[in-house]
């Protein structure tokens, strides 16, 4: 049974320190909270694959398209209008609302697609109930990392987090 | 609870002016006023803007049942006020939007101070003016005839009409404003629902912040997010404001039917959506002493971008005067003679004042960092704005082709209304926003702290 800590820390050099020397070890960093991006940390932990903006444009452009039919389909046969000999397919005209709605719906895409990804909402998780987790979103780093299954690992995965300077390490129930 | 937070001129970093500044600090800083009382200043401020929201709704029922006859509208000018404040609002919205966005794509530090004024000062501007085009139509109860739905006269909107552009244009684009802010006060939220004491404080923020725990993957996830919205925030409000100056361009009036126009209007947009940016900094920075975040270098920041605006302004004007001599027409050419000597003239001469002359004064680096100096002159920026779109539909109309349709526009108590009731409400829904949220981004000073070296 491998257990998983969650670790915090005072400043984000120190979690950043933690987490190479927690791999190293031997042990898996799971995940870390901080209050503010921290550039260097990402790079720490694998990419996160996401089609984030591939939605965005596929559902942009396809709504665009679907509301450019919409006019032209209106305009053309269903409801032409014949405007002093102007051709009922005004094309130059009929880009400009596709266009607003386009990107709305892209924007809108783009917040389902990070809400999927993120496995967001989600109003209650297992770490909100670790005391102290509510400052990671004011003023402490936290590191999350699992302990390497037995044998493999040279220290021990509490002691190592502490040594590196972890105010509080608790034990935390698989989530 | 509060941590006195005194502007240290000795400070090393050039956006952030008290050292240390602890995260911890910061939070309290910004989230400290929504949770203490609200205060003196807010009050007095609330109680004065109060008076103009019921004034713009007693405007707005007295239009609706009066119609637009109470207005200072004649056959002629059939556009008045209402044309004019729709493109003087969504022009300060549009220029928020630009503003917060392309300072994020730009990579301009300093935007976190201001970024969430620039974003609500939007959402507010573009609501506002979404209210004028509906009410300058004659019968404003039809306004849902824009949009195409299954209906019983078998008809379609007008796709070549000005006015549906306005329509999908205007709800795009507050949808828009709506999720982009949203999605900047992500993070926020969840430290406001960790920092609140109440239980039902907790749930608010906690619902809307959809369970925000900071996480590596959130993170780097939510700025793929916040800077692709901001990308396409670009070409949005470019277009957005373009389609407004296409209402004029696409007619076939002297001084409207102007190339120019869309990116003069979108200037106009960048230009005074940058004033009332600065105007809401000075009072909020006041109002909530955040003068160790918002410092002075902001200030000159801005005043940089408005000096740049003018010039642009003055630019376009001068392509304005210059085609129509150059272009040989004469309905043009009496036009332009008739807004330098006109009956509107004064206004004319006003607005080249405003926004062309008294900006140069913030070539000067003092003038750039003297507070009420630069507070002045944005406010007149703002007239000098509004007389800018008044006077492209007053003098247009009164000064057409044909001699025997010119007039001039009378004013009336409601146009006033129109113009002044509206800024009230404006203030009104700014002040209840930074009692409800902070009114600067958390989480980007604290970025801007830890990477100015101030920990």
């Amino acid at each position: 049974m491998s257990a998983i800590f969650l670790a915090e820390f005072e400043t984000p050099e120190r979690l950043l320190a933690a987490t190479r020397e927690v791999r190293e070890a031997g042990h898996e960093p799971l995940d870390a909270f901080t209050p503010f991006p921290v550039a260097d940390l990402e790079g720490a932990f694998p990419p996160t694959r996401s089609h984030l903006r591939i939605a965005m444009l596929v559902v942009g452009l396809t709504v665009a398209a679907a509301f450019y039919f919409m006019q032209w389909w209106s305009a053309v046969y269903d409801y032409p209008l014949n405007l002093g000999g102007r051709p009922l397919n005004s094309w130059p005209v009929f880009l400009l609302a596709p266009f607003e709605v386009g990107v709305l719906a892209a924007a809108i895409a783009g917040v389902i697609a990070f809400c999927r990804a993120c496995a967001l909402p989600r109003l209650h998780h297992p770490l909100f109930e670790v005391p102290g987790f509510e400052r990671a979103t004011v003023d402490r780093f936290f590191l999350l990392a699992r302990r390497a299954p037995s044998g493999e690992d040279r220290f021990d995965l509490r002691h190592l987090l502490e040594s590196k300077g972890a105010l509080v390490v608790s034990e935390v129930r698989q989530t | 609870m509060t941590i006195a937070l005194n502007s240290t001129p000795a400070a090393r970093s050039r956006w952030i002016a008290a050292a240390p500044l602890s995260n911890r600090g910061i939070t309290e800083m910004i989230a400290g006023p929504v949770f203490r009382g609200a205060g003196k200043r807010w009050w007095i401020a609330v109680l004065l803007t109060l008076p103009f929201v019921l004034w713009t709704l007693v405007a707005l029922i007295w239009l609706l049942t009066q119609g637009i006859g109470a207005w200072g509208v004649n056959t002629t000018i059939v556009w008045g006020f209402a044309i004019a404040n729709y493109v003087w609002w969504i022009a300060i919205g549009s220029g928020g939007t630009l503003i917060s966005s392309i300072l994020v794509l730009t990579r301009q530090n300093w935007r976190t101070s201001v970024n969430r004024f620039a974003e609500s000062m939007t959402l507010f501007a573009v609501a506002i003016s979404g209210i004028f085009p509906i009410i300058h139509l004659g019968r404003p109860a039809y306004f849902y005839w824009m949009a195409p739905y299954p209906n019983t006269m078998s008809i379609w909107p007008q796709w070549r009409s000005a006015l549906v552009w306005d329509f999908w244009a205007i709800l795009s684009y507050l949808i828009f404003s709506i999720v982009f802010l949203y999605v900047g006060l992500l993070p926020d939220l969840a430290t406001m629902r960790d920092r609140a004491t109440r239980r039902s404080a907790q749930v608010l923020y906690g619902v809307f912040a959809l369970g925000w725990r900071g996480s590596v993957r959130h993170w780097r996830l939510y700025k793929r997010l916040h800077v692709t919205l901001a990308a396409i925030a670009v070409p949005l409000v470019t277009s957005v404001h373009s389609i407004v100056g296409l209402d004029f361009a696409a007619s076939l009036m002297p001084g409207w039917q102007e190339s120019i126009f869309p990116p003069y209007f979108v200037i106009g947009a960048l230009f005074s959506g940058f004033a009332m940016v600065l105007l809401l900094t000075a009072l909020v920075r006041w109002g909530l002493q955040l003068e160790a975040i918002i410092t002075i270098a902001h200030f000159d920041a801005m005043a940089k971008i408005i000096l740049t605006g003018s010039i642009l302004m003055t630019y376009s004007y001068a392509t304005e005067w210059f085609l129509a001599w150059y272009g040989g027409e004469h309905a043009d050419r009496s036009l332009i003679a008739f807004m330098f000597t006109g009956h509107y003239a004064a206004l004319y001469w006003a607005l080249l004042f405003c926004n062309c002359l008294l900006p140069q004064a913030l070539w000067f680096p003092a003038i750039r960092r003297n507070v009420p100096a630069l507070f002045a002159i944005v406010l007149l920026i703002l007239v000098g704005m509004w007389l800018e779109r008044i006077l492209i539909i007053w003098n247009t109309l009164s000064h057409d082709y044909m001699p025997t349709l010119w007039r001039v526009f009378r004013t009336t108590f409601w146009d006033w209304s129109f113009l002044f009731g509206p800024l009230g409400v404006f203030a009104f829904c700014f002040l209840l926003f930074i009692r409800l949220v902070p009114a600067v981004s958390i989480y980007e000073t604290r970025r801007l702290a830890y990477e100015e070296g101030l920990e």
